[in-house]
């Protein structure tokens, strides 16, 4: 079928603006956006530039507006899009757009960086493996599929106004570590995100668990790691 | 251009880039350059698991493993270099689970273990629980935590830093030459020591689990310095990629129970594997899987496909131990695996060959001699470990293994050896390179031509192979190296110009094509992910041995490939029938 794709383009080389223009293409419904965005760039436009590597949603490069939603390109089938309407494709919101699709996402790793996103412990190692039970190893199971695409944090309100707030993402790294019963770095990680930039900003807005790829349940993550903050203790 | 210093520069940050980061930085000054950010490698999309004879859940022993390996790779495999691999492996896991990895647990706590393809107990005496996993995104699990520590650890990351060159003076590594993605800009790295940790090349095969950035770029590099390929003819085609797309569903799915059937329902592995059926290693399934569609028995309406079924497993089983594959087939095929069959055809997977190196990491200029200051891990490597079959789950623990004692081994050279003076003008083969690309004027187009060889190389070079097939797909690779040299890209400008670097990866698919089915074509025998059909038999006589491919100028200027061969390395066991 033939398909109209209306994606946001920029690049600074060449224009100042950013500027929508619109492709025609002709794709299987079972295709997905990232195959549209592959047609586009390898028989009409070299020059439309997007970040992708996996192509079936396991590593997080190509988050991106589609149809006004963050998601990925490559686990967005274009039948489940409207397509008799054209289709929108515009960079996430909120970080810097260096050229086309592809942001500047430098800001958002600083974020998930800053909240000790690895296990600390203290003491002597085991020499074999520590001891966990499966029912404390799926406390955490859910934060642990984040592949740190940026959608979630991409499609907060807060962030896009406040740029201080670490964003949903941050929060959620962390609390793939909070709930973890090896690690004894919580207070410190706490204290990260007591910070006034930290948790306390989140309105409950459900934006970034509707535009995790993951199905993580962000806004759930966030609300225990308000509810550790408060009684201090996971 | 900017100019860098480093003891130690390591190109790639997937499993095994960081692996050796973590291990090289905590001994010298250390630089990892990456065309992608570190969490985009491919590495995370392994899913079924790593294995290690922990003996958590059943008795084992890295013995075992070993054996397994060896007879897995169908004997072509350096037996010393699967020992290291086997015992080093309790260690690596053990490792891993330290650094915070969130294994799937047992009853009591432990890291809990599951079956894999051709993993057994006791030389083949039944299959055995031997890999751990963290559900079916192991691969994923195991790329977060590297990349935590190497934060914990302040690695020093040059993110989407393509590199195109290496450098060598006097037959030694002394640098790379790198493209910087956001500003179009070019820098020199000088080091002592260079690890090359780039992953595969299967962006030679159309239909494959691989990314879209496996373009052999480091093979490629390597080659183009007159520097041996090993092995390259062996390419695993795993058994359930999902039809059509290539999207990979791990072995773990047969692991814990699924069962792949042909039209008639038939439980067809019975047939070709009588004792370990749906777990036989992969080119055996994949092999058979084939010959149940040429032979009539595929699924679909033009029989193309074979089924992999998991409607008798729980749906809360599934959950628990499957869930991201099972969203696969939900996503891309819109088939529900608690009650629907899904449909699977072999997809080109790994690459067996690569960078010749011994047991250190340490990279081969020939049959013994190494290579100053260069080493590769992982993929991009042959150690061998994986002979001509890797057996599943040994990838995760090879780039573990290797990746950890090549950091050790690099670091450890730049600790005694001085800089090298660069040569004059480092840069110039990138410039030309780059320049020539971005100014071309030709009418061809890289996706077309990368198309036509990924078409060839499905078709000529797959799970079955004839002369004439590696004939015809060597004629096919010379008309696209003279299309190649026609090409042009749009894109013009400096930042992020991606058409320009696709280009570029194009250049190396096609070089590492050639050598594949030249390699093939010489390798008159059936082994392990080499089958051919005019061969059919495995020939220790005259065929136990590596292939070492080289590229070479004759008088004329013509570029050539010249095969060598070198031994296997056997210690303990004597090639067998490879029967299950
Ligand atoms: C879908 C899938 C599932 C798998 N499942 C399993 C499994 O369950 N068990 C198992 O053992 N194995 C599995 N494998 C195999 C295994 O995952 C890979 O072989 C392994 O992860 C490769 O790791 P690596 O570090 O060598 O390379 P990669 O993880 O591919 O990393 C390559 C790195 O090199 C960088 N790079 C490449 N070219 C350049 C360049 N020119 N300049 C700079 N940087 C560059 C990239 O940015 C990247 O960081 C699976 C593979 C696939 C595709
Ligand atoms: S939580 Fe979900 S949306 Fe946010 S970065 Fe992780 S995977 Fe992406
Ligand atoms: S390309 Fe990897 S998540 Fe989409």
């Amino acid at each position: 079928m033939d398909v109209k794709v209306k994606i946001l383009r920029y690049n600074p080389e060449v224009v100042d603006e950013a500027e929508w223009k619109t492709y025609s293409v002709t794709l299987q419904p079972t295709d997905r956006v990232l195959d549209a965005l592959h047609k586009i760039k390898w028989e009409q436009d070299g020059t439309l530039t997007f970040r992708r590597s996996c192509g079936h949603g396991v590593c997080g490069s190509d988050a991106m507006r589609i149809n006004g939603r963050n998601r990925l390109a490559c686990k967005t089938l274009i039948k489940d899009l409207n397509p008799e309407k054209e289709i929108t494709v515009e960079p996430i919101k909120g970080l810097p757009v260096l050229k086309d699709l592809v942001v500047d996402m430098e800001p958002f790793f600083d974020a998930y960086r800053s909240v000790m996103p690895f296990l600390v412990t203290s003491g002597h190692e085991p020499t074999r493996e520590r001891i966990q039970s499966q029912a404390d190893r799926d406390r955490f199971d859910d934060t642990t599929k984040c592949i740190l695409c940026a959608a979630c944090t991409t499609s907060c309100p807060v962030f896009w106004s406040d740029g201080q707030y670490f964003g949903p993402q941050a929060i959620v790294g962390a609390h793939r570590f909070i709930f973890d019963s090896r690690d004894e770095g919580t207070e410190q990680r706490l204290e990260i995100l007591n910070d006034k930039e930290g948790v306390w900003r989140c309105r409950t807005t459900f934006n970034c668990t509707e535009a995790c790829p993951r199905g993580i349940e962000v806004t759930k993550a966030i609300q225990e790691v308000k509810r550790a903050l408060i009684f201090r203790r996971v | 251009m900017q100019r860098h210093q480093y003891d130690v520069v390591i190109v790639g940050a997937g499993g095994a880039g960081m692996r050796a980061a973590l291990e090289s930085s905590k001994r010298t000054r250390t630089a990892v350059l990456t065309k992608l950010y570190p969490t985009r490698s491919h590495t995370g999309a392994a899913q079924g698991g790593m294995c290690a004879a922990l003996a958590n859940v059943e008795e084992d022993n890295w013995e075992w493993h070993t054996f397994d390996t060896v007879k897995g790779g169908d004997f072509l495999v350096d037996q010393d270099a699967a020992e290291v691999m086997c015992r080093e492996a309790v260690d690596a896991v053990l490792d891993l689970e330290k650094m915070g990895l969130p294994f799937n647990r047992t009853a009591e706590g432990k890291i809990d273990q599951r079956f894999f393809g051709g993993h057994t107990r006791n030389h083949g005496e039944a299959v055995v629980r031997r890999s751990c996993f963290a559900a079916d995104r192991t691969g994923h699990m195991i790329l977060q935590t590297l990349y935590q520590q190497c934060i914990k650890q302040n690695v020093e990351f040059f993110n989407e830093f393509y590199v195109l060159d290496l450098l060598m003076v006097g037959g030694r590594a002394t640098g790379v030459v790198a493209y910087e993605l956001a500003t179009g800009e070019l820098h020199i790295f000088s080091a002592k020591s260079i690890v090359f940790a780039s992953g595969g090349f299967g962006k030679v095969f159309r239909t494959t689990s691989n990314a879209h950035t496996l373009t052999g770029d480091g093979m490629g590099i390597v080659w183009r310095k007159g520097l041996p390929l090993e092995d390259m003819e062996f390419f695993q085609f795993h058994p359930t990629g999902l039809a059509g797309l290539g999207v990979l569903l791990s072995e773990a799915a047969r692991g814990e129970g699924g069962i792949l059937r042909n039209k008639d329902n038939e439980r067809f592995m019975e047939r070709y594997a009588p004792t370990v059926k749906d777990l036989a290693p992969r080119d055996m399934v994949a092999r058979a899987m084939a010959n149940e569609v040429r032979e009539g028995r595929g699924c679909g309406p033009d029989g193309a496909y074979v089924m992999l079924d998991l409607t008798h497993l729980e749906p809360a089983h599934i959950d628990a131990k499957l869930p991201d594959i099972t969203e696969f087939a939900r996503t891309y095929l819109g088939v529900e695996p608690y009650t629907e069959q899904i449909p699977v055809f072999p997809t080109a997977h790994y690459a067996m060959g690569g960078i010749p190196t011994n047991i250190k990491g340490e990279a081969l200029a020939n049959n013994q001699d190494v290579i100053p200051g260069l080493y590769a891990a992982g993929e991009v490597a042959c150690v061998s470990v994986h002979g001509a079959n890797r057996l599943g789950t040994n990838s995760l623990l090879d780039i573990n293994v290797f990746g950890r004692r090549a950091g050790i081994a690099a670091a450890e050279y730049a600790e005694t050896a001085s800089f090298e003076e660069l040569p004059d003008q480092p840069e110039t083969f990138v410039v030309d390179l780059i320049e020539g690309m971005r100014n071309a004027t030709g009418d061809e187009r890289v996706a077309a031509i990368r198309s036509d060889l990924q078409a060839t190389m499905d078709l000529n070079a797959q799970v079955y192979r004839t002369e004439g097939s590696l004939k015809q797909a060597l004629t096919d690779i010379e008309a696209l190296k003279l299309r190649f040299a026609n090409v042009a890209v749009q894109d013009k400008g400096k930042r992020f110009n991606t058409d320009l670097l696709e280009a570029v990866e194009l250049g190396f698919l096609i070089d590492l094509a050639e050598v594949l089915v030249v390699s093939a074509l010489a390798r008159k025998e059936s082994r392990g992910g080499h089958f051919r059909e005019d061969y059919d038999k495995r020939d220790d006589v005259n065929f136990m041995r590596h292939t070492m491919a080289y590229r070479s100028i004759d008088a004329e200027g013509n570029v050539n490939i010249r095969l060598d061969y070198k031994p296997v390395v056997q210690t303990r066991y004597k090639p067998m029938e490879r029967k299950y």
